[in-house]
């Protein structure tokens, strides 16, 4: 794995940068979206539809190791040869991280000295780092986040230092049993308390790391209390590695960390939304921001996002987002997703994931064009001003929000 | 008539076509995958043609509930709706009442069942079904006819067969758009060939485009349902497609084709594949079974399909039954491997190489030559010679 920043936002500390991983086609710019998955293939994407996405955006996959406890053995997947051949996607990168927040949820109460516990379909499973980095060796993933103790933000102080102590044992342990190659990406915790997450990125920053992956997240804190938590970490770290969060996934929450000079993003917001029934309609671009990406079909779009089962689109024949070049986009329309949805047709969630994982591609496009034009805070200042403005409007609301 | 039906090659019964429909030209014998509610779970417009399906069946009864005809008729037909660009065909939507909902009942006016939607009685004739399909725009469309049980015997067979003769006038009658859909009858008679050769004798007077063998496929035993076959297709046109309703298993295709039948559904493949189970040249594959966790090979080591290139039965045992992934595989591997017995069907009929191929398809799925009776009869009427992949001490010459 190779990494640099290429562009700095003037004002603040977004960045956008190129990340190169041996198999992809391309270098991937950055700020960017690692695709999630279930067993390391998108949940409904199958491999022939994934070239339809996107390229080389879409080329980075994020999977957890635990997935395979249902049913393959690491042995085995190691005698298939590894992620990118069992999975039949040679020029695909995989990025490895226990933790998600579909299938396996970090469990702190039962996570001890021993190894990080995860509430998987399996029951629960308590990893330790040697467990863990035998799965890494056998998968050999291009990039992998070391075992993390990853408690929400209303646990005690006491033990959210005992959480950062671990995270940093792990690491350790983690780097000291790697024998698989693969770029170590290490694990910052340290909860809603700025003092901790400070000690941990001190500490990670000073291991041998390709990179970090900045953990607890999406566990309870606010909004608010993001930023602060955000850059103690960000502020310390070296500024040539990237970094990855996990369990930022609105728009907003986006943006807020690529403000903070975060790299790499995953995508169970997207996974959420498809399951529910809803597509996204932002425009990616935002409005008068860089005129190359401004898509006309937007216009005149008041929402952010909409919910597909809703009554009103039983005969809208156009399709989700016009102009969208998705391959639901260019081939099916919201009555026929309408009805899918209605009948339960699995195909209403593959066209989905299709649609929206495109969209956010295009989002994290705009992104990039923006820091790069060096517009980005008026980016994600229009942005947010046109979200809100969108979502205040009644009309919208109603027909976003029924489920 | 909006069907052309023009035979390529023959062996003995065996028959090779181009099924020129208003959407696409088939080439027959064919397997129709069932896309119930407007679409084939788990597979998209675009893998469907991929995997080189060329006609897929709608259930009616299923999409006049939802989105309802009228709905598709407004949205442009079924073929707009869907984005499929190839053939359609709609059931009658009697069957799936029938098979569906207990409370059932059949009167010479149509048949009157529960609406699962409100309970309240609904009523579904010959006309309607007929103007609900010519609603839906399929290519093919399938006259409502009274549907018993080829298991039930008496009298009651003899009612529903002289019951769906009648109603055929009025499906006719009914028929708006005879131009651009073809309706095709169903010939019905339960396992009692008196009554076949009545009701077949009935449709062929009415010169309708393509013929249908209903009523089998419902747990008769296999000896009884080729001999019904190979009535059927004996004493109907040489010029008109012959569809067995029903019929999905790779060996009754094989069979049926041989007999001179040209066309065939079944949920079974995307079905079975849902719950793990892949077809293969030896029979099926169980990927949920625990040997398959760690076994390195594809599939079927002899597919070209997507899914057999790229994927070990170790991966895919443990997608299956759990995850969204493993029924797409599947699915798609299965439909692949019955477009691939379809095109085999076609081309190796016409290259005169049939019986070759039938013995080379008995022996992979039968390798001790252990060929059951049933089939071994069906191929002495069908004038294929099995000889060679019959005997117990088999070489392995085809
Ligand atoms: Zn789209
Ligand atoms: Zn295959």
């Amino acid at each position: 794995m190779k990494f640099a920043v290429k562009a700095w936002n003037s004002s603040g500390k977004a960045r956008s940068g190129i990340l190169q991983l041996g198999n992809c086609p391309g270098p991937i710019e950055t700020p960017a979206l690692l695709l999630s998955t279930r067993k390391g293939l998108p949940h409904f994407i199958s491999p022939d539809l994934l070239p339809s996405l996107p390229s080389p955006d879409s080329h980075l996959l994020q999977v957890s190791p635990l997935h395979f406890s249902e049913g393959l053995y690491p042995k085995t997947i190691s005698s298939l040869g590894g992620l990118n051949q069992m999975l039949g996607l040679p020029d695909y990168a995989f990025a490895a991280v226990a933790r998600d927040s579909i299938q396996s949820l970090p469990e702190y109460n039962s996570t001890n000295k021993i190894g990080a516990s995860f509430e998987t379909r399996c029951g629960r499973l308590l990893i330790k780092p040697v467990d863990y980095v035998e799965m890494i060796s056998c998968m050999r993933p291009n990039i992998w986040a070391t075992l993390a103790d990853e408690v929400p933000a209303w646990v005690s102080e006491k033990r959210n230092k005992t959480s950062v102590d671990r995270t940093v044992r792990w690491l350790d342990e983690c780097i000291a049993l790697n024998s698989a190659g693969g770029a170590v990406i290490g694990s910052i915790v340290g909860g809603s308390n700025v003092e901790e997450r400070e000690r941990c990125a001190q500490e990670v920053s000073q291991r041998s790391v390709s990179g970090y992956l900045i953990g607890g997240f999406g566990l309870g804190e606010s909004m608010e209390e993001r930023p602060a938590l955000l850059n103690a970490v960000t502020d310390i770290l070296q500024e040539e590695k990237p970094r990855f969060v996990c369990g930022l996934g609105l728009p907003e929450e986006v943006l807020q960390g690529v403000a903070a000079g975060i790299d790499l993003f995953d995508s169970e917001y997207v996974y959420h939304l498809t399951l529910g029934g809803i597509a996204l309609t932002f425009p990616p671009g935002g409005v008068e921001i860089s005129g190359s990406e401004f898509h006309p079909g937007y216009m005149g779009s008041e929402q952010t996002k909409i919910n597909l089962k809703a009554t009103i689109y039983r005969k809208d024949t156009s399709p989700i987002v016009k102009n969208c070049g998705c391959y639901t986009c260019q081939n099916h329309t919201k009555a026929y997703i309408n009805h899918l949805l209605n009948v339960h047709e699995m195909l209403a969630q593959i066209l989905l994931e299709i649609h929206n994982t495109h969209h956010y591609l295009q989002f994290f496009r705009s992104i990039r064009e923006a820091i790069k034009a060096g517009e980005f805070e008026k980016f994600r200042q229009r942005f947010i001003e046109r979200r809100r403005e969108c979502d205040d409007h009644p009309d919208v609301a109603a027909a976003a929000v029924c489920a | 008539m909006a069907l052309r039906f023009e035979i390529l090659g023959r062996f003995n019964r065996a028959r090779a076509a181009n099924l020129v429909l208003p959407h696409h030209v088939c080439q027959t014998p064919l397997f129709m995958p069932v896309g119930t509610q407007g679409t084939i779970k788990g597979l998209t417009t675009n893998q469907l043609e991929e995997i080189g399906c060329q006609i897929i069946l709608g259930n009616t009864y299923h999409l006049a509930l939802r989105p309802t005809s009228e709905l598709i008729d407004e949205l442009g037909g079924l073929h707009k709706f869907m984005n499929w660009p190839r053939a359609l065909l709609t059931d009658s939507g009697g069957f799936q009442m029938v098979s569906l909902l207990h409370l059932a009942d059949i009167t010479e006016k149509g048949v009157t069942f529960q609406s699962p939607v409100d309970g309240k009685p609904m009523f579904l004739t010959p006309e309607e079904s007929i103007q609900i399909q010519n609603r839906i725009g399929a290519d093919i469309i399938m006259a409502l006819d009274d549907v018993v049980k080829t298991t039930i015997t008496g009298p009651r067979i003899e009612e529903a067969m002289y019951r769906t003769l009648r109603w055929i006038d009025r499906c006719i009658a009914a028929h708006k758009r005879p131009n651009e859909q073809n309706l095709f009858g169903i010939v019905q008679g339960g396992l009692d060939p008196v009554l076949r050769d009545i009701c077949v004798r009935g449709l062929v007077d009415r010169n309708l485009p393509g013929y249908a063998i209903g009523g089998l496929a419902g747990g008769e035993d296999k000896d009884s349902f080729w001999r019904v076959v190979a009535q059927c297709t004996a004493a109907l046109p040489e010029d008109k497609p012959r569809y067995v309703m029903g019929v999905g298993y790779p060996l009754d295709i094989v069979v049926c084709s041989a007999l001179g039948a040209d066309m065939y559904d079944c949920v079974y493949p995307t079905r079975t594949a849902r719950f793990g189970t892949a077809l293969v040249p030896e029979g099926v594959l169980r990927l949920k079974n625990k040997v398959m966790a760690d076994d390195t090979r594809p599939i079927d080591p002899t597919c070209d399909c997507m899914v057999c290139k790229n994927y070990s039965r170790a991966y895919i045992h443990c997608l299956v039954t759990v995850d969204a992934m493993g029924s797409q595989l599947v699915s798609y591997h299965n439909l692949y491997y019955m477009m691939k017995l379809s095109r085999d069907l076609h081309s190796s009929i016409i290259q005169g190489k049939f019986p070759e191929f039938v013995c080379k398809f008995l022996q992979r799925m039968f390798p001790e030559g252990d060929v059951p009776e049933w089939v071994c009869n069906a191929m002495e009427v069908a004038g294929i010679d099995i000889s060679s992949c019959c005997a117990p001490f088999v070489s392995s010459q085809g």
